[in-house]
């Protein structure tokens, strides 16, 4: 069944089609790369499902529900997650604290109970902050908990990243580039992770550059050009798929 | 644990400090004491709003105008000649109406401190709603002018409106008794209660703000000083937050300026002022933004020194060069400020320029 539908989906910045008539979809439980040249569109798609950026036209379907037209907080309160490209951690906040954010939607206290400090926030409270560090722990770094997310590697904080979203018990996980800026034993490391993550029964669909870890873990691809969809097709057919070879290497 | 034995600790503080003026026959300290603990109030919701929601306001001023001067004119202006107007009637069934005899024996018909109190809060909440949905949209210097323009908006009304008084401002304005036996006022018989209100108030309102950066609520909010889109993904209603937060800080504005009112008999416009919004920024900068103790601290000396006139007729200059170097050496607070470090850093400039002249 597909979790994610995304239906003649369009984005134009002035004269430029950034999106162009995209449509696939995302099935419940599967690994889904999207791959492409740099200003293919693929992170400005990110964006249009997320949220962040208004669509010219189209649709996008997540759990029956339409994307389009929602702010970034109504979709993530509908199960989706998100990380970025460049990595936005909170400033000023441990990263702890940071995946305990990562909790909001997953629970309630408001500013008066919250102020008043009833009795029920702090057992919410105390859950929070065991969770997160359950998933710190998961990606192997509690022992970072307590220091500035800011101040960790760039690795640390994509791991960090990766809890916060992990945190927020998402039905999609939409990763923007998880392997940028990282070698290649981290790359394998980060490849291990989406599975495990997918494991956890979380649908992932990705964003990547990096051609070994999308054929390693996808079970399905979608290669864009210039704002347009040219293929979608398993691994290993897009491996040998001549439009796709003829962009990515020239003819 | 820390957390109450800095509460604690603070709570003997202020209990030294009105034995001290006791024993030392210095009870007058106490006055500006007690102002300077309802400035404070209102500079910690501030800090609360620019240092941890992130977003600047220089129109606090006009918060704490709106809670004085309604609360002034309200419990002052004599209400006879409408008495026969609906509302008024209506007010005095509900036992919100105080009738007594002014100083001529004419008939003096006012309403309750307490409804005034009410009314001058709720009213200081609804404009910082209203204004806040479209204003908050907007991002540094733009707020920053946005909100400044709201406070030159309260400045000229209370200053050109007959009812709050036009320059004079509105003074004898009645003592405020909050219980039976506990009275805001500035009768001289009364400052050590008054010093103690003053400061269980602004204590109470630093445990509730403290409350609220340690919860799930102040996480959203800081989340959305560190990466607002970030916060946004997350689930964090950003717009609605940082609402919530200027309502917040405006309230604890216009309690702030009900109480310093009863408290002092009197408001002028003064206290509406741009001069004063900068001020109140300038406290919660010096304090370290993000640090409710620090703005608590500043506030209290800061404004103990001004009101002893310790800056003389210098004071808003004072306010304003304090702005600047703050800005320039200690971006994050006083307290930060390590001054072997900026030593360095100055005398190691010099040498630089020196050899660049060479």
């Amino acid at each position: 069944m597909a979790l994610l539908e995304l239906n003649q989906l369009e984005k134009r910045f002035g004269g430029l089609l950034a999106v162009s008539d995209v449509s696939f979809s995302v099935n419940e439980g599967a690994i889904k790369a999207v791959i492409g040249p740099n200003g293919a569109g693929k992170t400005t798609m990110f964006n249009l499902i997320a949220g962040s950026l208004p669509a010219t036209s189209g649709s996008v379907y997540f759990d029956d529900a339409e994307l389009i037209g929602q702010k970034p907080f109504q979709i993530a309160g509908l199960g989706v997650a998100r990380t970025y490209q460049s990595i936005k951690m909170f400033h000023g906040m441990t990263a702890l604290e940071n995946v305990m954010v990562g909790r909001h939607i997953q629970s309630r206290a408001g500013f008066l109970s919250s102020m008043f400090k009833l009795g029920w926030t702090r057992k919410e409270e105390k859950k929070i902050k065991e969770r997160a560090m359950e998933l710190l722990d998961l990606l192997d770094i509690s022992d970072y908990a307590d220091v500035e997310a800011t101040s960790l590697s760039f690795g640390q904080q994509r791991a960090v990243e990766l809890a916060r979203a992990l945190a927020m018990e998402p039905k999609l996980l939409l990763l923007d580039e998880p392997a940028a800026g990282l070698n290649i034993y981290e790359t394998a490391e980060v490849g291990r992770l989406i599975t495990k993550i997918r494991d956890l029964g979380i649908t992932v669909l990705l964003v990547e550059h990096d051609m070994s870890l999308v054929m390693d873990i996808s079970d399905e691809i979608v290669v864009l050009s210039f704002g347009q969809m040219i293929a979608e097709d398993i691994p290993t057919a897009i491996q040998k798929d001549p439009e796709v070879i003829k962009i990515y290497l020239g003819e | 644990m820390k957390n109450y034995l800095s509460l604690l600790l603070l709570l003997l503080v202020v209990i030294f400090v009105q034995l001290l003026t006791s024993w030392t026959d210095t009870l007058y300290y106490l006055t500006q004491l007690t102002m300077s603990a309802y400035y404070s109030l209102l500079i910690i919701g501030l800090c609360v709003v620019m240092g941890y929601a992130g977003q600047i306001s220089i129109g606090h001023a006009g918060f704490f105008a709106i809670g004085g001067y309604l609360s002034a004119a309200l419990t002052t202006r004599n209400l006879v000649a409408h008495q026969d107007m609906v509302l008024v009637k209506l007010m005095d069934s509900a036992g919100l109406l105080l009738k007594g005899q002014d100083i001529y024996g004419e008939t003096l018909v006012v309403v309750t401190p307490w409804a005034a109190c009410v009314f001058a809060i709720l009213t200081a909440a609804l404009i910082a709603f209203i204004l806040g949905i479209p204003v908050l949209k907007l991002k540094g210097h733009y707020l920053a002018m946005a909100t400044l323009g709201f406070g030159i908006i309260i400045y000229r009304v209370v200053l050109a409106s007959e009812y709050f008084g036009e320059a004079d401002g509105i003074s004898e304005v009645p003592g405020f008794t909050l219980l039976p036996g506990l009275t805001i006022s500035g009768d001289f018989g009364s400052r050590i209660p008054n010093y103690y209100i003053s400061w269980g108030l602004l204590i109470i309102g630093l445990v509730l703000l403290r409350n609220l950066i340690d919860s799930r609520v102040g996480r959203a909010l800081r989340a959305i000083h560190g990466a607002e889109d970030a916060a946004d993904s997350m689930g964090v209603d950003t717009a609605r937050y940082k609402l919530y937060t200027f309502v917040l800080s405006a309230v604890f504005a216009a309690i702030a300026g009900v109480c310093l009112t009863h408290y002092n008999g009197g408001i002028g416009p003064s206290e509406a002022g741009v001069m004063k919004s900068v001020r109140y920024v300038a406290i919660v900068a010096v304090g370290g933004m993000a640090h409710l103790w620090g703005a608590l601290t500043m506030g209290i000396v800061l404004n103990f020194l001004s009101l002893r006139g310790i800056f003389g007729s210098y004071d808003d200059a004072v306010f304003g060069a304090i702005l600047i170097l703050i800005m320039l050496f200690a971006p994050n607070g006083i307290l930060s400020l390590n001054v072997r470090e900026l030593w360095k850093r100055m005398t190691a400039k010099e040498k630089t320029a020196l050899e660049g002249e060479g």
